[in-house]
This record gives C-alpha cells, structure tokens and sequence, in this order.
C-alpha cells in the first residue's frame, strides 16, 4: 500500500460552510478516506497548534485552509501552516478572495467593531468591546488575539499553490480537485482546481434561451420580481453574473431562478472580477440617455460594492474603501 | 496641499475623435498640461473598467475617458456603452473611497482641440485640489506589509 496523504484542514475568518461541503463531498467516499491521514483539523478533531510546531517542516502534503485572514492568530497559523506543509490549497471564495467578510473592507475597523458590539440588538449587556488583554475572576491574564484593521485574502499572507472556489465549493467540485491532487499528474502552481476554465453560462440549462444579444431596458431586482425560472435571467432583467464568473458548480442557482452571485469568481483572464461584472452588466443595458441610465442604476443596483464585489473585494485591486482611517 | 504634488492624470482617448483632437492641439502648438499621460484605443466602448481600477491602482489621480460625441462614434454605439459603464463604475470607485469626480466621462471630436485643452486643465486643477490618492494608497499597503512580516 502507497504511503497516506497526510492532510492538514484550518479554519480562518469563515462560516463553517467550507466543513459542510468537504464532510459532504468525502463522507461516503471510503477508497479517499482511507488513502488520508488528517493530522491537523480543529472543527472535528483535538489538535493543538503545538502538534503542527513539533511536526517536521514539509511533512504535511496539503494543507487546506479555508476562511479569509482577519486576525493576528490567522496570521501565525497559516505562516506555521505554510512551512509544514508541501501544497497550501485555498479552499473557498473567502480564502480566495476575502469573500463576504470581505465587504467589511468598506468600512474602517473601528466601524466595524462599534457596530457589531455596540450597535446590533443584543440580549447580552451592549458595548461590551474584546479586549486584547484581561484578568480572569481567579487572577489569571489571559490574551485575546487582536483583529487586522482589514481583511486579507490568503495569498496576501501566505503563498497559496491552488485554489478552490466556491461559497461553498460544492462536493463536486472538491472531489475533482482530490482527483486532480492524486493523480499525482499536479497543474501548474497557482491555478485553480476543481473548477471549470470556461464561464458559467456555458453549463446553465438557461442558456439556450438566452438571445445572442441581450437587452434590458431596465435592471430589476429578485425582491420585487417574479421569475420565470425556464428563461435566462439575464433576459429578465436581472443581473445574473454568470457570464463573468467561472462555472464549475453545474449553474446550481441560475437552474432554479435565482441568479449567479459570482460565488466561484473571476475567470483566469481578470484581474478585477468587479470591474468586469460593470463591464459587461453596462454593456446590456440598452438605454442611451445619461438620466435614463442614472436612473435605471439607481433603481436596479443601489450597492454596487455589494453586487460586483460580494466575493471578491478584498482580492480587487483596490482591496478597501480608501476613505477608510480618515474619518476617525 | 503641499505645492510639490503634481496630479497624474491617465487619458484614454479614442483613434477617431479624441486622439485626433490632442493631435490638433499638438500640431497647433496649443499648451495642454505635462501631467496628462494619453493612452489611444480604438473607441472608448474598448475602454474596460478594469483598465481604470489598474490605473487608480497604480497610482494615477484621475483617468478621463475621451470618446466622439453621442451620435457620432465610429462603430455606431461604443461611447454609449462608455457612457453607461462610467457612470455604473463612479458609483463603485464611490463606495472604495475615491471620489466620483476623479473619472470623467468627455465627448471631444476631432476638430475641438480647444476643448481638448480645456478639458485637461480643468482637470489637473480639480485633481490639485483633492489632493493626491497616493497617501489613502500607502496606508492600505503599509498594513499589508506589516500583517506579512
């Protein structure tokens, strides 16, 4: 029998999403099971982080670290992670790209913070701040790793070999980037896996209504619209980013009426998957008159951030809002 | 603001109008600003709001994209296009904290190399007095740098 692959599993900033699709994508799957030795996964399983310390550097073959980097601790363990470990494979939109954590990169940290200890309605005693530091009622001190004052993707951190995308990857596509990593036969650094190379609307069952040119006169919104989920979203109004997102999860949202929130991000050729989605949500707007089209983005995307960016801010090229520390 | 900071300004324009303009202007000896640094495309429909995320990026203060007058493009609708695709993108560069004002949508055609002038002025003495991005730039690499250390 060949020797197991020893896998590594970490969670950052994230919703605990990622777990669900890699227990879901491997939990019947035996012959993969028993060819994987975890030697490290917090979620399920009692380890330390001086587990990982005392293993020697490069022992771990994958490390599959999911989440996007929002605190010092994250910052330590991935550093550790990286020099254990011969792949480090970012696994989701967070760990990609920031994901939608990420969209806290609008605001300054201290927003943030206020706003979640202070501001949202809360059983417990408000305006209660984390502190890094504090003493327990038997006198110990104990730390509190500190919050970064912006969110990071993880090759910002560290350096990522692959990615797999998705929020959450779907089991699927986890299961052909194993195959891929065990095949032994590795894709260049860096690429994706996993995933397709080709849009979304390449795999959605609604393309073939979609004309060759499309025409909205106006951008509307699922809150208010009824869909007809046999026709192309796009056709409908609605901005759909399937033509701008890589497929790889068979149109999982567009094939029941709910469009394409560009969860599995930006084709190879972006460098901006938000710029891009303008690009082409712009370009099928068919409306010439500068109030019109004022008007028609008002009514349709009152948060562009939110729309272009839901996934991938922290990875554009501008990573935050600017104007953020100004205003302290 | 400190009188040293000399707002850099990227400006596509395209090969039918816009260009055709700064050269009028050039070979009519007409004084545009040196801060003006012109990039020719075809039409400004091929201008991708990628391009203009890449420039703020790499530190141009301002980007104006130069197109023919509505009704008069060459491939019939790229400046609506342009249109359209700048006036979604200001929204955007809004919420990432650069002022709407620092990407202007103009129509020049091939015989106003006047306006063309006047445009780039205007513009460099707006960006003077908003002052450089490049500080709100360094703040966001500064804590990129420390969190890799």
């Amino acid at each position: 029998m060949s020797p197991k692959v020893r896998v590594a599993l970490y969670w950052l900033a994230s919703c605990g999403g990622c777990e669900e699709s890699q227990v879901d994508a491997i939990s019947d799957k035996i012959d993969i099971i028993s060819n994987l030795e975890i030697v490290f996964w917090p979620v399920a399983m009692d380890f330390k982080k001086e587990d990982v310390e005392k293993l020697p550097d490069e022992s771990i073959d994958v490390a599959v670290i999911n989440g996007g980097v929002r605190l010092k601790e994250h910052v330590e363990m991935v550093k550790l992670l990286r020099r254990k470990s011969k792949i480090v494979i970012a696994y989701g939109s967070c760990a990609s790209w920031g994901g939608i954590p990420g969209l806290a990169n609008l605001y300054d940290i201290n927003e943030v913070l206020s706003r979640v200890y202070s501001e949202v309605p809360t059983l417990q005693e408000k305006g209660v701040m984390p502190r890094p530091k504090s003493v327990t009622n038997e006198g110990m001190e104990i730390e509190l790793t500190e919050v970064l004052p912006m969110l990071l993707p993880l090759d910002a951190v560290i350096d990522v070999d692959y990615y797999i995308p998705g929020c959450p990857p779907t089991p699927e596509t986890f299961l052909k980037a194993l195959e891929t990593l065990l095949s032994g036969n590795l894709p260049p650094r860096k690429s994706v896996i996993g995933a397709s190379t080709r849009a979304l609307c390449e795999e959605c069952p609604l393309n073939k209504t979609k004309p060759d040119k499309v025409l909205i006169k106006e951008i509307r919104r699922i809150y208010n619209t009824k869909i007809d989920p046999s026709k192309c979203l796009l056709v409908q109004g609605i901005p759909c980013l399937g033509p701008v997102t890589r497929g790889g999860c068979n149109a999982k949202c567009p094939r029941v009426g709910s469009p394409c929130i560009g969860c599995y991000g930006p084709l190879d050729k972006h460098i901006d998957y938000g710029a891009k989605a303008i690009s082409f949500i712009a370009s099928i707007l068919d409306l010439n008159d500068e109030n019109e089209i004022k008007k028609a983005l008002d009514n349709g995307i009152p948060d562009p951030a939110g729309l272009v960016h839901k996934f991938t801010l922290p990875a554009s090229r501008l990573k935050v809002n600017l104007k953020r520390g100004e205003h302290k | 603001m400190s009188s040293e900071y000399e707002p850099k300004v990227l400006m596509f324009t395209c090969n039918w109008c816009s260009y055709a303009a700064a050269d009028l202007a050039g070979t009519s000896r007409m004084k545009t600003p040196h801060n003006i640094r012109i990039v020719r495309v075809m039409c400004s429909g091929r201008v991708d709001p990628q391009f203009i995320m890449e420039a703020f990026a790499q530190g141009a203060d301002g980007v104006i994209v130069s197109g023919c007058h509505p009704g008069d493009c060459h491939y019939m609708e790229g400046n609506y296009k342009a249109l359209r695709r700048m006036l979604l993108l200001r929204k955007l560069l809004e919420q990432l904290g650069i002022e709407p004002e620092r990407l202007r949508l103009e129509w020049i055609s091939a015989s106003e190399a006047r306006k063309f002038v006047e445009i780039t002025t205007d513009t460099v003495e707006k960006l003077r007095k908003l002052g450089p991005l490049k500080p709100r730039l360094d703040y966001v690499r500064k804590i990129m740098e420390e969190v890799v250390k």
